[in-house]
Parts: C-alpha cells; sequence; structure tokens
C-alpha cells in the first residue's frame, strides 16, 4: 500500500470512533503535556539562574584571601588576609590577558542625605569596576582615575540607595554623609536586580577604593580583587597568569600553598547549573510515568481494536492483503494516535506552562529540545505499545478471521474448523 | 516463491495462456483438533477451464467449505497440486498466496463482508491498494468503472448501511471484478438474500460469465445451481458427480417471469 493510502486508512479508522481515539490520546496528551510542563519549570529556573550568574559581570575572575594553615592547622578560608592594592596594580599592569582590575574593598555604613538615612553597603572599588561588573551608570558617571588618585570624597549610589534616600528626585550633585564623612554624589546606577541567592546588588554605594581606604575603612587589605578578559576563551590562561603574579607580588617561595583563591564566574554557574539540571531531570522522569502509562491505554484500546476489527482484517487478508500490510495499517494507527496525542499534549503543555507562569510569576521556558524529545517520545511510544496488538492483528488466519461475527457472539463464532466445512 | 526449478514447464506457462483455470489433483486436507484427524478432503481431482460458471454442491460438513477455501489460496491443501492459472500453489508461503488473492482471484462472500461505514468507491478500490506489482494508476477511476459494471454507477458514494443486501453483494462482486481476476469465487453468495436478490445476483453472474470470467460458485441450493453451466457434487470429501447442467435457466428470464407474475393483478385490475 501506498504510504499516503496508509495514512489515509489510519485516518479514517481513527475518526470513525471519535470518542474512543479522544480518551485513548487523553493519556498521551497528559503525559506529554506534564512532561512540557515540568521541563519548562525546571528551564525556568535554569536559565533565570544562569542571568543571574551572568549579573555577576562578564568573563568575571575573583581573587579571594586564601586559606592559611599555621602549624598544620588549617585556619579557614579568609583567616589571613593579605591582598593589598599592590597585587591589584601588578596585575593590571602585567597580566595581558586581563582588560580590567579593581581592588574591592567593602564596608558597611551609615547614609544620612536627602529625605533620611540609609544603612548600607559601601564598595571601594577603581573605574574598572562598571565594565568588569557589566553594570551600567543610570544617570551622572562614575568616578574618573583623577578621583581615584586624589581620594576625592565623591559617591556612586545604587538604585535601592537612591531610591530610599531621594525618592521621585535625582540625587546628582546632593551633598550625603557616609560614615559622618560628608561626599558628593556624581552618580545614580541603573538597576542590576538580586543575587542567585536574593541579594539586592543595588542597595550598594561605590566610591573610589583610595577614599574608602582612607576615610572609611581604615584597613589596608582588600575584601576581593574582581577582573575580567575579554572573552570566556581567556579565562583560563588569565587564571594561570593571575596566581603567577599573586605568588610573584606575595613573594611565595617554590612549593608553598597559594595565600588566595582565584576563582571564575564558570565555576560558580556550573554549581548552580548542575543542581537545577538534576531537579529538572527528576521531575521530567516522574511526569513521563504517565506517558507510559498512557503508552500502555493506547496497547489497550489497539488491543480490542484488533478484536473488533477481525472481520475487517480477514477481509483486506482475502482480497490481498499481507501480513506486513495489516500489521503496518495498526502500526500506522496507533502512531497517528500517540503523535497525534503528542502534538495536542505539546500545545496543552506550552499553554500550561505559560498559565503556570502567569499565575504564579514563576520564570518557565520550553526548549526546542524538550519540545522534540516529548513528541517523539510519543511515537516510539505509538510504535511501542501499538507493535503487539499490530503484530496480533498481523498474524490472524484469513478464514477464522473471515468466519468472525462480532464479540458478543465469541464463544459460537470461534467454533472448532472441523464443525465448519 | 517456491523454486523455478521445481516446475514443469507447462506449470510455468505464462498466466492467460490455453491452460485450465483450475487443475487440483490428489488433494487431500486434513485438520487436527485435539488427537482427533479429521480428513476434510479425501484426494479430490477437478479441472476447471476458462469461460466456465461452475457450482459447487454440498451439504454441510461434505468438504465444500475445505475446497473452496483451498481454491481460494486461503488454506493450502495437506497432499496433493494445486495449479491456478499456471502457477503452482501448494506450499506456497503466507505472503505469495495473498498475492496471488490479490492478482487472481476475486471473493464473493455470503455476508457480502464490506467494510462498514466505508463507501462502495472505496470498498470496490481497497483490492488495487494492495497491488504490489502497482499495475492500476487511475484506482478511483477503476472501482467506480466496476460499479458501473455491476449496475451500481450512481452509488459510489453510499455507504453499505445505506444499500439493499443485493445492493450490498453487487459492490462485492465489483471489489472482486475490479482487478481482473482469473476466476471468481463466490462462497454461498446467495445465502443472505431473499430470492429476487438471489436471481439479480446469478443474471450478474451469468452475464459476467458471457463476457469470458470465469466463475465458481458455492452453494446448497439446487435452484441456484441450475444457472450454473455444470455442478460438481461434493459429499465426504470427496467429488461425487460432476456433470453439464441440462435445462440450464437463464436468470434474465426468470427475472422477467417474476415481475410479470407481480405485475399481473395489476394489469388486470386496469
Amino acid at each position: 500500500m501506498k504510504r499516503s493510502t496508509l495514512v489515509k486508512v489510519a485516518a479514517q479508522s481513527i475518526l470513525k470512533n471519535k470518542m474512543r481515539t479522544l480518551l485513548t490520546m487523553l493519556g498521551i496528551i497528559i503525559g506529554v503535556g506534564a512532561v512540557i510542563v515540568m521541563v519548562a519549570l525546571g528551564h525556568g529556573a535554569q536559565s533565570q539562574i544562569q542571568s543571574q550568574i551572568a549579573s555577576l559581570g562578564t568573563n568575571l575572575i575573583v581573587v579571594m584571601p586564601g586559606a592559611t594553615a599555621q602549624g598544620g592547622v588549617s585556619q579557614g578560608a579568609a583567616t589571613f588576609n593579605r591582598l593589598t592594592v599592590e597585587d591589584a596594580e601588578k596585575l593590571k599592569r602585567e597580566a595581558s590577558t586581563l582588560v580590567g582590575v579593581s581592588p574591592v574593598i567593602m564596608t558597611r555604613a551609615q547614609v544620612i542625605g536627602g529625605d533620611g538615612n540609609w544603612r548600607t553597603m559601601v564598595d571601594g572599588v577603581s573605574t574598572d569596576y562598571l565594565a568588569i561588573r557589566d553594570w551600567a551608570v543610570q544617570s551622572g558617571a562614575l568616578f574618573t582615575d583623577a578621583d581615584v588618585r586624589s581620594s576625592r570624597k565623591v559617591a556612586v549610589l545604587g538604585n535601592t540607595v537612591a531610591q530610599n534616600l531621594f525618592p521621585g528626585g535625582d540625587p546628582v550633585g546632593a551633598d550625603v554623609q557616609i560614615g559622618h564623612v560628608p561626599f558628593t554624589i556624581i552618580g545614580v546606577l541603573a538597576p542590576k536586580g538580586q543575587t542567585a541567592g536574593g541579594n539586592d546588588q543595588d542597595d550598594v554605594v561605590l566610591m573610589p577604593y583610595t577614599t574608602a581606604q582612607n576615610r572609611l575603612s581604615g584597613n589596608a587589605r582588600l575584601w576581593q580583587i574582581l577582573a575580567s578578559t575579554a572573552s570566556p576563551g581567556d579565562i583560563p590562561t588569565a587564571q594561570e597568569e593571575m596566581t603567577e603574579i599573586m605568588r610573584e607580588s606575595h613573594r611565595l617561595a617554590n612549593g608553598a600553598p597559594d595565600d588566595f583563591t582565584i576563582r571564575n564566574q564558570t565555576e560558580m554557574a556550573q554549581a548552580a547549573q548542575s543542581t537545577t539540571a538534576v531537579m529538572t531531570w527528576l521531575l521530567a522522569a516522574i511526569a513521563s510515568v504517565s506517558l507510559v502509562v498512557g503508552g500502555i491505554g493506547i496497547m489497550n484500546i489497539m488491543l480490542v481494536s484488533v478484536t473488533e476489527r477481525t472481520r475487517e482484517i480477514g477481509i483486506r487478508m482475502a482480497i490481498g492483503a499481507r501480513g506486513s500490510d495489516v500489521l503496518t495499517q495498526f502500526l500506522v494507527e496507533s502512531i497517528a494516535m500517540s503523535l497525534l496525542g503528542g502534538l495536542v499534549g505539546l500545545v496543552v503543555g506550552v499553554g500550561g506552562a505559560a498559565l503556570l507562569a502567569h499565575a504564579t510569576g514563576w520564570a518557565t521556558a520550553t526548549p526546542l529540545g524538550a519540545v522534540f524529545l516529548a513528541v517523539g517520545f510519543s511515537a516510539a511510544v505509538g510504535i511501542f505499545f501499538g507493535y503487539y496488538p499490530a503484530r496480533k492483528a498481523a498474524g490472524l488466519d484469513p478464514i477464522e478471521s473471515l468466519r468472525y461475527e462480532c464479540p458478543a457472539h465469541e464463544s459460537s463464532a470461534q467454533t472448532p474448523k472441523i464443525d465448519s466445512q | 516463491m517456491r523454486d523455478d526449478a521445481t516446475m514443469t514447464t507447462t506449470e510455468r506457462s505464462a498466466p492467460g495462456a490455453a491452460g485450465p483455470v483450475i487443475r487440483i489433483e490428489g488433494v487431500t486436507k486434513v485438520y487436527r483438533s485435539g488427537e482427533n484427524r479429521v480428513l476434510a478432503l479425501r484426494g479430490v481431482d477437478l479441472t476447471v477451464e476458462r469461460g466456465e460458471l461452475a457450482a459447487i454442491m454440498g451439504s454441510s460438513g461434505s468438504g465444500k467449505s475445505t475446497l473452496m477455501n483451498i481454491l481460494g489460496c486461503l488454506d493450502v491443501p495437506t497432499q496433493g497440486r494445486y495449479t491456478l492459472d499456471g502457477t503452482r500453489v501448494d506450499g506456497l508461503s503466507r505472503n505469495a498466496l495473498a498475492d496471488l488473492r490479490n492478482q487472481k482471484l476475486g471473493f464473493v462472500f455470503q455476508g457480502f463482508n464490506l467494510l462498514p461505514r466505508t463507501s462502495a468507491l472505496d470498498n470496490v478500490e481497497l483490492p488495487l491498494l494492495y497491488d504490489r506489482g502497482r499495475r492500476h494508476r487511475d484506482t478511483k477511476a477503476l472501482a467506480a468503472a466496476a460499479l458501473a459494471r455491476v449496475g451500481l454507477g450512481d452509488r459510489l458514494d453510499h455507504q453499505p448501511s445505506e444499500l439493499s443486501g443485493g445492493q450490498q453483494q453487487r459492490v462485492a462482486i465489483a471489489r472482486a471484478l475490479v482487478t481482473e481476476p482469473t476466476l471468481l469465487l463466490a462462497d454461498e453468495p446467495t445465502g443472505n438474500l431473499d430470492s429476487r436478490m438471489s436471481v439479480e445476483v446469478m443474471a450478474l453472474f451469468q452475464a459476467l460469465n458471457d463476457q469470458g470470467i470465469t466463475i465458481l460458485v458455492v452453494t446448497h441450493e439446487p435452484d441456484i445451481a441450475r444457472y450454473a453451466k455444470r455442478i460438481v457434487e461434493v459429499r465426504d470429501g470427496r467429488i461425487i458427480r460432476d456433470h453439464p447442467v441440462e435445462e440450464r435457466r437463464r436468470a434474465g428470464d426468470d427475472l422477467r417471469a417474476m415481475d410479470e407474475a407481480a405485475n399481473a393483478p395489476l394489469g388486470e385490475a386496469a
């Protein structure tokens, strides 16, 4: 039989039993729909985490104070901070793969001015900081290298701080007190949102690191050094280079352990990603159980269908259908049914995910791969669960099948051959 | 397919050649039912020539259904040789038998055996769709022509449930004819029909036979058998009589007689 004819015959027999077809497909529809919704949820969470990590900055590398051991007893991370501005300057001077380096001094301080006061994080950074963090200024401007050199008392407010102290107004040019030191606000940062951990990145004030060191913290040590490369491919080389420069800067003997830690964004991203990936697959696996149950439903109906249509099979065989023709016909029917169910399930799943996103505010994303996987899997279910009934149909004896009356009179129809000559 | 080397030259002779349509020699069929062995056919010889209209008669249990199944390539003999239109049938595979049924045979059954909820046209087209040789291009047109040939040219889109028994049987005959088979096999074709419709179907068979089609009718009704040219009687798995029909009846004449009988009272009243 021609392929088009096969599809036509399958379509006819599917349409002849609309209600039954719909109920059979329901299992597949629910199965595929559930898989799509689960994968969409998982993937949404994954891409959200991904964008949050990306919001830390582009091609970010962080140098943190390392763990030290005193007399063989590890003191834990950052117990002995030896990061200095000189380290940062040496990195900036000597590392060829880095496009930006910024020391970071973190301290908390009370900001007084505008409508009231606000306790926030004060970051002393260099002019490279915004480029490294992939951050923009909403109004005003960042301080300049000259400001850094002369440790001028200028500050750039994060969006949250600006909104709390100057609701509705532009704080640029205003005077505030930060830790009882008068500062002039020269800019406001664009909003950046929360980190993966839920911290508000906009609740911050930036100022030259020299000013922070001299006026606020009084500590020569750096919290961390941020650096960035031109492209993600440069990161491994940059890390090696930075390690070398840092060891040199700290005059570490050969064989001595690093007294600093260098991490890159990819490592942080991978850790977060692998967790959500496992969750996504777990959810999809649970959902696919319903797909298997749907497949069993198809097998069930196809078996009933083969029994009901025994006479039809007999007729087809009598007029020249081979066993393989009958097999293909029933297989095409079950595949068509499960594929159709898969497509409807796809629509239901994508719609359900959108509805869920709308109702709960969760991020959802349906990856194209999941779409193909779900539809392909439903076709596979059709083949797998349709094969046994189709095989049964193909193996029927034409004489017996032609004699077959209908399921209600099964006992009388299956009289032994010898009685009906 | 069987090995050509085992066939004689006459057996391999081209289909449509002058040889007989059917030749069976020493055909037996044994069914096993548990420990019982039942001999359904005990050595049957039969030759049917081209252009014959033969009736196979016999009571229930005589073995005529078994003979029919073997002649129809639905079953294979336990022993003996069967040559259909120059092709050795005994020992063929399931698939080869299916192809043979499609190419050389047309079936008409007692219960019509049309696909339900399927139009007459689609029912008749069906055998053409299973033709592996793809000999037929415009299958719809051929199916329509076959329906026209049995007088149902105006019922192409009707489903079996919308047709009378006689019309359904004519659709079945069109389905049997559409592949232009060498042999048309009818198994109790009038069994489910009233007497007038039975005669109509036999009239159609006679007309088709007059056009040169070889027809084999299995029946247990002597009235129906009398429309054939030859009667083969089967009993206890053997052919007990094989004779030409004397005073063969023309179904067309009988139909006219029936019409006159039905119209007579009306005629007197007018």
